[in-house]
């Protein structure tokens, strides 16, 4: 008898909670009943370009969607940890991606992203750089809507060289024979940004990484060459101290200081230089990304595209929000806040890319036309680590011998593709 | 003795038999916790470990027995990892445990003051492991670090870049970190020390030192062994200091990196399971080598037992 008493209320009460958490789950996606949440994760930009165009679309929307962001950490591969944790889990929480450049094929395999085809697909790519809508395609399909693109320059000081050199070689030699600032600041930590520099080195020889998604080119004059110039640089003085400790803000930093007379590094650069050291920045001259042989350039691609979850319950207006952050709008906003390359060409003649880019707005579209993208391949993350695991620190690489560390790289990146062996 | 108590339940009276049903009702839940929170994940791992299962390849799961256990062990990477993890909790471990004896050697001599004191020395060990370690990493970095401006440490040193200096900054902020804990652990069996054989060797003319080596370290030798492997097993497992400072680059990696790279970063469940699993074992063989070969006993870290 008295536990009937007390079960009866328990159960109403329960059923009670149930009912009102039913209610509020329906009152929040239904229709009419105000504006459909999204949340979209995107690297955080300082200058303040994703909160803009967040509120933006929102705004444009009309009623339809209120985008919220959430910022993952700059760094490509702490982004990736995030993202790739989140989504391996079935997490719904996530609407639209900001996706970097090299996530595109992995993301894809794994069907955590959704294709973007017929109509949706013509209006994202359309005047994008072939080379950047090449980024965000996997298998023929298009995966996301570019962003933003990005690409290194050679930075040099207009004060200390007269002409800017064309190759590694010559910018090694130019820096060892300066008696001040003689070093050249790259990126060399273990990290993406050095798999970044060991591409654009090996395209540029005139091979590549990767010749399918699990087929290693690397054919070996050629990275033979590559390889070489990192092993130059790394046992040259024109090696900054902190080479193998060097990341895209660090080389910023030795360079704002006055104590590199060369770097390769972003655009935002620039910027940052006018902001941290107007003294160096008058005297900054930009260059294209310098050669390793007789081969043209291959400048690294980086950027974001934007792609919508699989996991995502409202993927109808995810895809909207995506089409409207990545659109001519947005670039624009993010070329003017944050300086970042926009992935559409018409772009460029126009008045915000040539007052982001004074002087230079032509030689990034041009590097970004010429740019050689880093490998694609679901497993890239196994190839990207084995790649830095191989060849870092730089100074191990002997650059009068390097058919050693070849072979090493080649087996090695050959276990990865297939995704075998501990990395 | 215990044997009678064995055949006792035979006999007893249903009294006793509804106070024991009490004491297993009373545990039912610490047990059933502790089997959702420790058996399961373990035994979840262990089932992990036998499989091909990479998250980016759901498609592609399958059983394959040992095959991932092979992969590790006959890997040069782990051995070279196994090798990182043994000098760093070796290193750190001995030293710890020299500025520990000291550091509880003055907390249990100090005249004024002993809970400041103690609580000031305690300091370290409440901050967060990852913040420490992002505050070491500040001081050594070549740009903008202190260290580098003090005297005698070259001005372009860079901690980080080389294989030695990263592993002695590591060890350095593993050290600092956790020498409180062992220094309490020490503490703890230094107060159980009868006064009074101190006094009877100062009577018979012993010096501090013979003091020292004769009285204190014998019977001090439960706790130390007690502390010695709660400091080792942690030491073990050290990750946050690596993974902050240099990511396991310029060979600094620990075993517990080396499972986080291919758990978390190529989400290959299988093959960072098999990486856990390992490190479990290690861990228990560890453990075993202190309970068995010195004859730690954890229930009775103190003199007398």
């Amino acid at each position: 008898m008295t536990r009937r008493g007390v079960a009866k209320p328990l159960a109403c009460l329960a059923s009670a909670i149930i009912a009102s958490a039913v209610l509020a789950a329906c009152g929040g996606s239904s229709e009419g009943s105000g504006p459909q949440e999204l949340t979209f994760f995107v690297a955080i930009q300082p200058g303040g370009t994703i909160e803009e165009t967040v509120a933006r679309c929102s705004k444009e929307s009309g009623g339809k969607y209120t985008i919220t962001p959430e910022f993952l950490p700059n760094d490509a591969s702490q982004a990736r940890e995030q993202l790739v944790r989140r989504l391996g889990a079935k997490d719904s929480s996530i609407d639209v991606i900001g996706l970097d450049v090299i996530l595109t094929s992995e993301f894809a395999n794994a069907g955590w992203i959704e294709p973007w085809k017929g109509k949706r697909k013509e209006q994202a790519t359309k005047d994008v750089f072939p080379s950047v809508v090449e980024t965000a395609t996997f298998e023929k399909e298009l995966y996301a809507a570019p962003f933003n693109t990005n690409t290194q320059l050679l930075w040099y000081r207009k004060d200390l060289v007269p002409k800017p050199p064309q190759t590694w070689d010559q910018m090694i030699e130019a820096a060892e024979g300066l008696k001040e600032a003689g070093t050249i600041q790259v990126q060399a930590e273990r990290y993406e940004g050095y798999t970044v520099l060991v591409n654009a080195l090996i395209e540029s020889a005139g091979t590549e990484i990767l010749s399918g998604p699990e087929a290693v080119d690397l054919e070996q004059k050629p990275t033979e060459e590559a390889l070489a110039v990192i092993g130059k640089l790394a046992h040259s003085s024109a090696a900054a101290p902190n080479l193998s400790t060097s990341n895209e803000d660090s080389a910023r930093l030795g360079f704002e200081a006055g104590e590199s007379a060369f770097m390769v590094n972003y655009t935002f650069a620039f910027a940052s230089a006018k902001e941290e050291a107007p003294e160096i920045n008058k005297e900054m001259g930009a260059a294209p990304f310098p050669r390793v042989n007789g081969n043209p350039a291959k400048p690294p691609l980086g950027g974001f595209n934007l792609a919508v979850s699989s996991y995502s319950s409202h993927k109808k207006e995810a895809f909207e929000a995506a089409a409207c952050l990545s659109g001519e709008k947005s670039e624009r906003t993010a070329v003017e806040l944050d300086g970042l390359p926009p992935s559409h060409e018409n772009l460029y003649s126009g008045k915000v890319v040539r007052k982001a880019y004074p002087g230079f707005a032509g030689l990034v579209k041009e590097s970004i036309e010429a740019a050689g993208p880093r490998p694609t391949s679901p497993a890239y993350q196994d190839v990207t680590s084995a790649l830095q695991r191989t060849l870092h620190p730089p100074d191990k690489i002997d650059p009068e011998d390097t058919e050693g560390i070849y072979e090493e790289l080649k087996s090695n990146l050959e276990e990865a593709v297939k995704r075998e062996g501990l990395l | 003795m215990e044997a009678s108590a064995q055949r006792a339940p035979r006999k007893v009276s249903s009294r006793t038999r509804s106070e024991r049903k009490l004491a297993w009702m009373l545990c039912a839940p610490a047990v059933l916790a502790m089997l959702a929170v420790t058996a399961y994940p373990i035994g979840y791992a262990v089932v992990l470990s036998l499989q091909k299962i990479d998250l980016r390849f759901p498609e592609q799961t399958e059983f394959v027995g040992l095959a991932n256990y092979g992969t590790v062990l006959s890997s040069e990477l782990w051995w070279t990892d196994v090798f990182n993890t043994v000098v760093i909790m070796v290193v750190s471990v001995a030293i710890e445990l020299v500025l520990g004896m000291v550091i509880a050697l003055v907390m249990h001599r100090a005249i004024f003051a002993r809970g400041a004191v103690r609580t000031v020395v305690l300091i370290p060990y409440g901050i967060i492991t990852v913040v420490a370690a992002f505050a070491w990493q500040f001081a050594f970095a070549s740009d903008s670090g202190f260290v580098n401006n003090l005297p005698l440490v070259p001005d372009e040193m860079n901690w980080f870049g080389g294989h030695i200096s990263s592993l002695a900054v590591i060890i350095l902020a593993e050290i600092w970190k956790t020498t409180p804990f062992m220094a309490l652990l020490l503490l703890a069996g230094l107060v159980t020390i009868d006064e009074g054989l101190y006094e009877a060797a100062r009577v018979d003319g012993a010096s501090a030192w013979q003091r020292f080596v004769r009285i204190t370290l014998p019977l001090m030798k439960p706790a130390i062994l007690v502390a010695v492997l709660f400091r080792t097993l942690e030491a073990f497992r050290v990750f946050d200091s690596i993974f902050i400072m240099t990511r396991g680059a310029q060979n600094t990696e620990s075993v517990s990196i080396l499972g986080f790279n291919q758990l978390i970063n190529r989400l290959n469940l299988g093959l960072g399971s098999a990486v856990s699993v390992l490190i479990f074992l290690f861990v228990l063989v560890i453990a075993f080598i202190f309970v068995k070969g010195f004859g730690v006993k954890a229930e009775e870290g103190r003199p007398g037992g």
